[in-house]
């Protein structure tokens, strides 16, 4: 039963997707590149990259959100409402009460719907999922009710905001000076603190986790807070690239944020997978979604390839770790 | 090898030379057994034999690597258990296979059994007033053996298998379900029988298979004066040679014990333990599989809850309701499941370093030289083989044993709780562990070792509780704690009260 | 009867209640009578044929994400064929969806089979493909529904004006499809699975095989449902509304365990009612709908949230 026994093509992948798992994502990458020149010469150029950066940033910092919670099993399909709510929040606040007052609120009900999410999961042991979607309805409904009833003067999106959404400096999108600060923290703290060990303990073996002295529920309302304020932050940034603050603002980047996480090779049993992968993983999905436009994919055509996408990646890993 | 088997021309059910392999562990290697009509033959092993996997290659739910199970002369294409049913084996397991959220009739329609017999031997088992509408979620243990047995009789099978069926059962249960079982096979049928308890193979059965190391090494005919014959074959020659050394301390001289155990009862099987565990001391533990050492160690490494009884460490009542709290009171425990106790997917630091990262306190940055350090260290006292240490599962089971010990040895060992340490693994290993366990007694450490493998008493312990159905029936010192003193208490063969 | 009641204790418990609420309904609407009646029961239909579907999936000890967009599947398909079919050519289309049910149930339950992922990886990922293809197959809400079919849930039965045809409606399917399979064998090995796999395969129960079905039959029902939404509103919806938390509340309300093997199909349809009448009543006081919509939300989150508290208790005695 070991490894080594019959070394087939798909074994000698499986290893090197466990281990390096950032290469073949790579390697992917400039293949879905390439396929793109092919299709449509001309199109790559430093413009086209920079854009691709400045749409893949935002789904990149949501799926942060994912990959967290995957790693100890886990899942959050509040972090879309959470973010629209947030800019939404923003962008109506601010004319209102000034800007820093309406980003303390934004944030501060992101908080509160990552402690509600964290109360069920941890303390309740509800299943993360269901947990995280009924949340997401609650929160749209209350975001449905303050539209109603408070929304009186116009919006403002913050020039801050906008100058990190959509600006640009040396050909580069600004929302690197956000971005890259972030990815640098969350790829050293996953490995190097103890509650990112912690993260990856808790999927591995959970019961191992609990025998080693770790109060698991701290552990959950704690990550699904942080994954809240992450979406809360991250829907910031969306205002500033859409600027317009829609009540469905960041909603249809919740699936794809799934889908890079589980492509960047984060196991949705946890613990296996990390950031690196689904940064890879974010501008995979941008590339192939601007791929399926050029092609002219509908969106529900879209919406079946993310969907199958998700299920053979995991059926792979499944085959990949039960041989082992 | 002894046959009384051969005189058993035309069995029922034939197996020979049944082989079965899991990865690097070869559970069973050549394994037999004979079953004539009108014959109960009792299928006996210790712990690790083979006997769980044999009875799953019996009845059906694992393939054999090699040999072949014949039922009637035929070769039995045996898939699953329906399957097995029909080739006329109905097996009676250990755990109760009815559903525990239907009622009894319905368990019955689910298996295509008819009600009038099963009431016939519900009642010849002594459970008249059983109603069928009950459910088998409130029905207790005991009730819900003779519910399973009596609904195998009522398929009237050419062979009855019975694994540990009256582990649960009140005395007087007991008799009757003998009898029944006896009375079948005086009615041509054949009965496997399975259980620990070897008063019960002498009053019942006709001969005893012996399973040894996934071998078949006897058959005998059942006699009176049998069962030390029985224990020896168990055994096998091999009478361990190794004296155990000299004992840093003599624990009746150590003042208050480190660990003082009083009554302690959870669920139905630990019902009633108590012994003292002192500083310097390696205390081995001995039973039988499910006499609720797996419980003991539960409770105390605070993975589960006592329904009664005390727990003193250094003199001070304790209760845990999360290990967290066994860990602060310095009790840390290394399970036996290999698999519930690594994180397979992580390599050996991550796994060492678990227990230093656990409370809040230690959310933040991770001193990683210190960290290297104490993890070094750790692997340096356990020698572990780190070539593969990107994941654990890849590496050997006793390096796998390692990392779950080095984990603690990181952290700093007061009372160490081991539980079957050296299961599965090689020989070189297993006397590291000792050596290890020894070591840290030295240094001030107190141990609690339970083994499944009895020869492991005298190597590593300095004195031995002995569990049987939930109890302490025995302390035995190692100096005494051959393997066949051993073998006759966990057996419940010598009981006496301990003082 | 003592037996009966005690086994059926939260069941009438739940009946009592919507009574109450009903009553109460009464009390704050004078005017509330077979037409309010009536409207209730229409906006339930969809509701509570998709928790009978997953209440099937639940007691068999799985779960259904995909619920709700296999009942978008369904709304679109019958909604887009029916656009101009005769009356005849519409019983055909009626049947074809309930079968395109079951294969999409069906599909999830092989894929949770065979590729051993778990169910609610599986069927959170069919969840995308479900939703993709109902807007392959219309992009934004259409088509028609015949008018037989609309008449099905629409008013009173003649004679009775106080029963909704919706509920006898939802009676009638539900007795014609469960009723014989919780009589049968099949119904027996649904509970079997879903309350201790080990011991059913055990048993000789086809444990693979049968939660195929089980799925099956949640896909039929989710079939069921989302022709409800079109026999109510006239009209396909490609996008998934939101039943799949409100069949898990209704289920957990029901008294089905999450884990499986216990509770019925009565207790969830009751759950639903309740559920409804709740969010009725809360328009009836003039409290305005979003709010209402949060109030819901978070009765149902609750109720899941005590439903699990109450699975991790059973598990750990």
């Amino acid at each position: 039963m070991t490894m080594t026994d019959t070394p087939t093509a798909l074994n000698r992948l499986g290893r090197l997707m466990v281990d390096r798992p950032l290469l073949p994502l790579i390697g992917l990458l400039i293949l879905l590149v390439a396929v793109l020149a092919v299709l449509n010469p001309g199109v790559l150029s430093m413009f086209w990259a920079s854009n691709t950066l400045k749409i893949a940033i935002p789904l990149a910092m949501l799926a942060a959100c994912q990959t967290l919670t995957m790693l100890t099993g886990g899942i959050d399909l509040s972090v879309g409402t959470v973010a629209t709510i947030a800019a939404y929040l923003t962008a109506t606040l601010s004319p209102l009460i000034g800007v820093p007052p309406a980003f303390a609120i934004a944030l501060a009900s992101a908080v509160l719907i990552g402690l509600v999410n964290g109360f069920g999961i941890a303390i309740c042991r509800v299943h993360p999922l269901i947990m995280t979607l009924g949340t997401a309805l609650i929160a749209t409904g209350c975001l449905l009710v303050y539209q109603r009833y408070v929304i009186a003067t116009g919006v403002l999106i913050p020039d801050f905001l906008l100058w990190l959404g959509t600006g640009r400096s040396f050909g580069l999108p600004n929302s690197l000076v956000l971005f890259i600060p972030f990815a640098a923290l969350i790829i050293w703290a996953q490995r190097r603190s103890g509650f990112g060990r912690l993260l990856y303990a808790i999927g591995a073996n959970e019961a191992t986790a609990r025998l080693s002295g770790v109060r698991v529920w701290q552990v959950h309302l704690t990550l699904y807070t942080l994954s809240s304020v992450i979406a809360g932050i991250t829907g910031l940034l969306y205002l500033g690239q859409i600027k317009t603050a829609s009540l469905s603002l960041a909603l249809p980047l919740d699936l794809p944020s799934v889908a890079a996480a589980v492509i960047g090779g984060t196991s949705i049993f946890g613990g296996r997978g990390g950031y690196g992968g689904t940064i890879v993983g974010a501008l995979i999905l941008t590339v192939l979604t601007s791929m399926l436009t050029l092609m002219q994919i509908p969106e529900g055509g879209r919406r079946i390839l993310f969907g199958l996408i998700i299920l053979a990646v995991t059926a792979l890993f499944i085959r990949l770790t039960e041989r082992s | 090898m002894p046959d009384a088997a051969e005189a058993v021309p035309d069995a029922v059910l034939d197996a020979t030379g049944v082989a079965k392999r899991f990865g690097a562990v070869q559970a069973l290697r050549d394994a037999s057994l004979r079953v004539g009509p009108g014959q109960v033959v009792a299928l006996m092993g210790a712990n690790g034999a083979g006997k769980s996997t044999f009875v799953k290659i019996l009845t059906g739910v694992l393939k054999p690597d090699a040999g072949h199970v014949k039922i009637r002369g035929r070769d039995s294409a045996v898939a699953n258990p329906a399957g097995a049913r029909k080739w006329g084996l109905v097996p009676v397991y250990q755990e109760p296979s009815l559903i525990p959220d239907l009622s009894v009739a319905d368990n019955l329609r689910l298996g295509d059994t008819g009600v009038e017999p099963f009431r016939h031997w519900v009642s010849e088992l002594g459970l008249p007033d059983l109603s069928p509408e009950a459910m088998i979620r409130s029905l207790p243990l005991a009730s819900l053996r003779i519910v399973d047995l009596a609904r195998a009789l009522a398929i009237e099978p050419d062979v009855l298998l019975l694994d540990e069926l009256t582990a649960a059962l009140p005395t007087d249960l007991v008799d009757r379900v003998l009898k029944v079982v006896r009375a079948q096979a005086d009615a041509g049928r054949s009965v496997i029988y399975i259980s620990h308890r070897l008063t019960e193979i002498a009053a019942i059965c006709d001969r005893a298979t012996v399973l040894r190391d996934g071998q078949t090494v006897g058959d005998v005919k059942i006699e009176p004066g049998i069962e030390e014959r029985i224990v020896e074959m168990m055994l096998g020659g091999a009478v361990t040679a190794a004296v155990a050394e000299a004992r840093a301390v003599t624990p009746e001289a150590a003042g208050t014990p480190r660990l003082r155990v009083r009554s302690l009862k959870t669920g139905t099987r630990l019902t009633d333990v108590s012994f003292d565990l002192h500083a310097g001391e390696v205390l081995g533990v001995v039973a039988l599989e499910g006499q609720g050492q797996d419980e003991l160690f539960d409770v105390l490494a605070g993975n589960r809850k006592a329904s009664a009884g005390t727990v003193e460490v250094d003199g001070n009542p304790r209760s845990f309701s999360h290990p967290a709290d066994a860990i602060a009171a310095g009790l840390t425990l290394v399970p036996g499941d290999r698999a519930h106790a690594l994180l397979m997917s992580r390599s050996v630091r991550e796994n060492i370093a678990v227990p230093l990262l656990a409370d809040v306190r230690n959310w933040g940055a991770i001193r990683m030289g210190e960290e290297a350090t104490r993890v070094a260290q750790a692997i340096e006292t356990l020698q572990i083989d780190t070539r593969a240490q990107g994941e654990v599962r890849r590496l050997s089971g006793g390096n796998q044993q390692k990392v779950t010990i080095a984990r603690w040895i990181a952290k700093g060992v007061q009372t160490l709780l081991l539980f079957d340490p050296t299961r599965g693994i090689d020989i070189r290993t297993k006397r590291q562990i000792y050596g290890l366990v020894r070591d840290l007694a030295n240094q001030g450490a107190a141990v609690l070792f339970y083994t499944s493998e009895l020869a492991e008493i005298r190597l590593a312990c300095d004195r031995a509780v002995v569990i049987f159905n939930g109890r302490v029936v025995d302390i035995i010192d190692a100096r005494d704690a051959d393997e066949a003193t051993l073998m006759r208490a966990a057996y419940g063969l010598t009981e006496k009260a301990p003082a | 009867m003592k037996r009966w009641i005690d086994a059926n204790a939260w069941t009438l418990g739940l009946a009592v209640l919507l009574a109450a609420l009903l009553l109460a309904t009464k009390i704050i609407q004078p005017g509330f009578g077979a037409s309010g009646l009536d409207s209730l029961a229409r906006a339930a239909l969809p509701f509570a044929l998709a928790t009978v579907g997953m209440a099937i999936v639940v007691i068999a000890g799985g779960i259904d994400l995909s619920i709700a967009a296999m009942m978008a599947v369904a709304s679109v398909t019958g909604a887009v064929l029916m656009d101009g079919a005769t009356d005849a050519q519409s019983v055909v289309i009626v049947l074809g969806v309930l079968i395109v049910g079951l294969a999409m149930g069906a599909i999830n339950g092989v894929l949770i089979v065979v590729s051993k992922v778990p169910d609610i990886v599986v069927t959170l990922a069919m969840l995308f493909v479900w939703q993709g293809v109902a807007l392959l197959i219309l992009n934004a809400p259409g088509g028609a529904a015949a008018a037989w079919l609309r008449a099905l849930s629409a008013g009173g039965v003649p004679g009775l004006v106080w029963l909704p045809r919706a509920v006898v409606f939802l009676a009638m399917v539900t007795m014609l499809i469960w009723l014989p399979i919780r009589r049968s064998k099949l119904g027996l090995r649904l509970y079997a699975i879903g309350s201790d796999p080990l011991a059913a395969f055990r048993s000789g129960v086809p444990v693979g095989q049968t939660r195929i079905i089980a799925y099956a039959l949640c896909g039929l029902f989710a079939a069921l449902g989302g022709l409800a939404v079109t026999m109510s509103t006239g009209i396909g919806e490609p996008i998934p509304g939101p039943y799949l938390l409100a069949s898990v509340a209704a289920v957990v309300l029901g008294g089905v365990v999450l884990g499986g093997g216990r509770g019925g199909i009565v207790g969830p349809i009751l759950a639903v009612f309740i559920l409804r009448t709740v969010r009725m009543d809360l328009t009836l006081l003039s409290v305005d709908p979003n709010v209402a919509a949060i109030i819901e939300g978070t009765i149902m989150v609750a109720v899941v949230m005590f439903g699990a508290v109450l699975a991790t208790r059973g598990r750990t005695k």
